[in-house]
């Protein structure tokens, strides 16, 4: 039976690329789509292939305004988090104070809350203080989801980090500051780098608490929302291609520099 | 050796407590030679590293002086003192290939031009090839050079070496102890070396100081330290020794007649580091190698003057240069023989009846009130 001899031994590579035709199609669907001519207002029957939604990708009122909304605060949202996420990584792992424990498993809570729970509160919050509601309610509640995805990644990195490393370069002439920048810092890079990705990616697309805590404001997975009740534009297509390339382009690069790093050591 | 003493390393009254009320290193006074090749032997937990560390400046003491020359450095951080450290695990910088790795502490002090010094100093320990490589890409003997150049091109007063060798095999750890031993004579830095290597410490080293439940036992140059140990701790830790109980008898001259199991053993009062009241207990110890033995049909034949016991051989074990038997006697049933395979003499056969003699210019004598049984491996184990 040779077929199944062939199958017995491809069987891990037939199982791997039909996962990641499951993962894919959808970019697919969508990318191809990007490059539809709809009759109507929606944009779910293959017509005819047009370049008219890439010549102007915002072409449609409003949503490029949205989207620039939604970078906005995705960036500003990752700045905070990050930082903030770091810091409390590293006071958790190095340092033994009052309500450590506490600290430690009230920091997943934001994780583990059902969105629409958490969305409802923040909103009651914010308008129990009297909070204008918009950008800046959006970024406090982005930053405060995110804030748990990155002291997950950070702590991790950070506790397999040999503390002898730190000795080292304090040993070495490196003050609090150098060992820091030096030491500490490069060698938790990689976790900080993989909070802030997350963080990123959750905030650019996060749809329930902004809904509830946006105000008038409105972000770009909340105009993609809005007008498919109506009719979805062509543009959408394109921008959620145009995100998907930008993320491939980004670990493709990543992956060529490292590539190269590992062969000049060699 | 010059004059020179801005190498040595004094401690003056130095102790560690920590928080949790656990002492490490009871208050202590050392002085490290400039120059000298120091090693802190003891087994695990005795405050050796503790004691390096306060050196470095990595832990506070929590009472007492570190002076390095005449500057004291007791609240000076790690990176103000003129001390650098070879870790234990190496901590070499994972994300820094080995040139700057090496070049780190040079960096620091805002050196510019470290290429020359850098590569020298990979030249000194062989590892000029490897500059451009990852820690990681390196066995655990190269990544122990890279450690050594690291600290030593900032050319520090003192080096410190907190079990260097601890993580290379055998035949590794012996190449680096001669290489370690011939860049410190080259450098002329006073090393500090911890370990708990007895045999490392003693082909290593000028001065040996051996810690015990944070207290220096004693401290000498490996010789003395082997010949006259004070403590049952030192008899016991470095090399093989055999301690029986006996009871002073009378004095001769300079020397003191004791009584063990029935028979005279004679120990040189110079060489009795406890008080020696007549009917007062000490401890007779005598080195496996330091004894001979001679078959009981023979024992007309052993010279006057030796301290002898009698015993049967319980077990006897060829390896070669010599041999090691288990002497059964009345003052201690595993008496320890080393007997050089010069002409073995075939009925020393396990059951055999024998009289240990040996040299009383060989016998030290140890305080009674201590256990005998300090520092040997049953009791570590």
């Amino acid at each position: 039976m040779p077929f199944v001899k062939w199958l017995k031994k491809n069987l891990v590579v037939i199982a791997g690329l039909l996962t990641l035709g499951y993962l894919l199609l959808p970019n697919v669907i969508v990318t191809v789509f990007s490059f539809n001519k709809p009759k109507g207002r929606f944009n779910y029957e293959w017509q005819q292939f047009s370049l008219d939604a890439w010549k102007q990708p915002c072409g449609v009122a409003d949503m490029c305004g949205s989207l620039s909304i939604s970078l906005r605060i995705a960036a500003l949202a990752t700045i905070g988090a990050t930082l903030l996420g770091t810091m409390i990584a590293f006071a958790l792992v190095r340092y033994r104070f009052r309500a450590r424990g506490a600290v430690n498993s009230l920091i997943f809570l934001p994780m583990a809350m059902p969105e629409v729970v958490m969305a409802a509160s923040l909103l009651t919050l914010f308008l129990n203080m009297g909070a204008q509601l918009g950008f800046y309610t959006i970024l406090i509640a982005h930053i405060m989801f995110c804030l748990s995805f990155v002291v997950t990644a950070v702590k991790a990195r950070v506790m397999s980090m040999d503390p002898r490393l730190e000795e080292a370069a304090r040993d070495l002439y490196a003050g609090p500051v150098q060992t820091f920048v030096r030491v500490t810092l490069p060698i938790a890079a990689p976790g900080i780098a993989a909070g802030a990705l997350l963080s990123f990616a959750l905030s650019f697309d996060d749809f329930i608490i902004t809904n509830f805590n946006a105000g008038s404001t409105v972000t770009f997975p909340m105009f993609v929302w809005g007008s498919a009740q109506r009719g979805t534009p062509v543009q959408i297509n394109v921008i959620g291609t145009a995100m998907f390339l930008v993320a491939v382009l980004f670990v493709l690069a990543s992956m060529l520099i490292n590539n190269r790093r590992n062969r000049q050591k060699a | 050796m010059t004059k020179d003493s801005s190498g040595d390393v004094r401690l003056t009254g130095i102790g560690k407590t920590y928080d949790n009320g656990f002492t490490a290193v009871q208050p202590m006074d050392l002085t490290v030679p400039q120059g000298s090749f120091f090693a802190l032997l003891g087994a695990s937990g005795c405050g050796k590293t503790t004691t390096l560390r306060m050196i470095a400046g990595l832990e506070e003491p929590t009472s007492g002086t570190v002076h390095l020359g005449d500057q004291d450095v007791t609240h000076l951080p790690p990176y103000k003192r003129p001390v650098n450290t070879v870790f234990q695990s190496y901590a070499l910088f994972p994300h820094l290939d080995i040139f700057e790795n090496v070049a780190f502490g040079l960096r620091r002090r805002g050196i510019k031009s470290v290429k020359k010094q850098v590569e020298d100093m990979l030249e000194l320990v062989q590892l000029g090839e490897q500059a451009r490589k990852k820690p990681h890409q390196l066995s655990g003997g190269q990544q122990q050079r890279v450690a050594v150049a690291r600290a030593l091109i900032n050319h520090p007063k003192v080096l410190l070496l907190d079990e260097p060798l601890g993580a290379l095999d055998l035949k590794l750890r012996r190449q680096m102890q001669l290489e370690l031993k011939r860049i410190q004579t080259e450098v002329g830095i006073t090393f500090v070396h911890v370990t708990h290597d007895q045999e490392e410490a003693m082909t290593m080293a000028d001065t040996v100081a051996v810690m015990n439940a944070g207290r220096v036992e004693q401290l000498g140059s490996p010789a003395d330290l082997y010949e006259n140990p004070n403590t049952t701790f030192v008899a016991n830790f470095l090399g093989t020794s055999n301690l029986i109980e006996a009871e002073v008898d009378s004095k001769s001259g300079d020397d003191i007649v004791l009584k063990a199991g029935g028979g005279k053993l004679v120990l040189p009062e110079a060489r009795c580091s406890a008080p020696t009241t007549t009917g007062g207990k000490v401890l007779v110890g005598v080195r496996p190698e330091k004894i001979s033995l001679t078959h009981a049909d023979d024992a007309g034949s052993i010279p006057e003057g030796r301290n002898r016991i009698t015993g049967k051989v319980a077990d006897a074990s060829f390896i070669g240069v010599s041999t090691q038997y288990v002497i059964d006697s009345a003052v201690c049933p595993e008496f320890a023989v080393y007997v050089q395979n010069v002409e073995r003499d075939g009925r020393l056969v396990p059951g055999a009846d024998v009289v240990l003699h040996w040299s009383p210019a060989h016998t030290f004598g140890l305080d009674a009130a201590q256990d005998i049984d300090a520092g040997t491996e049953e009791e570590a184990a």
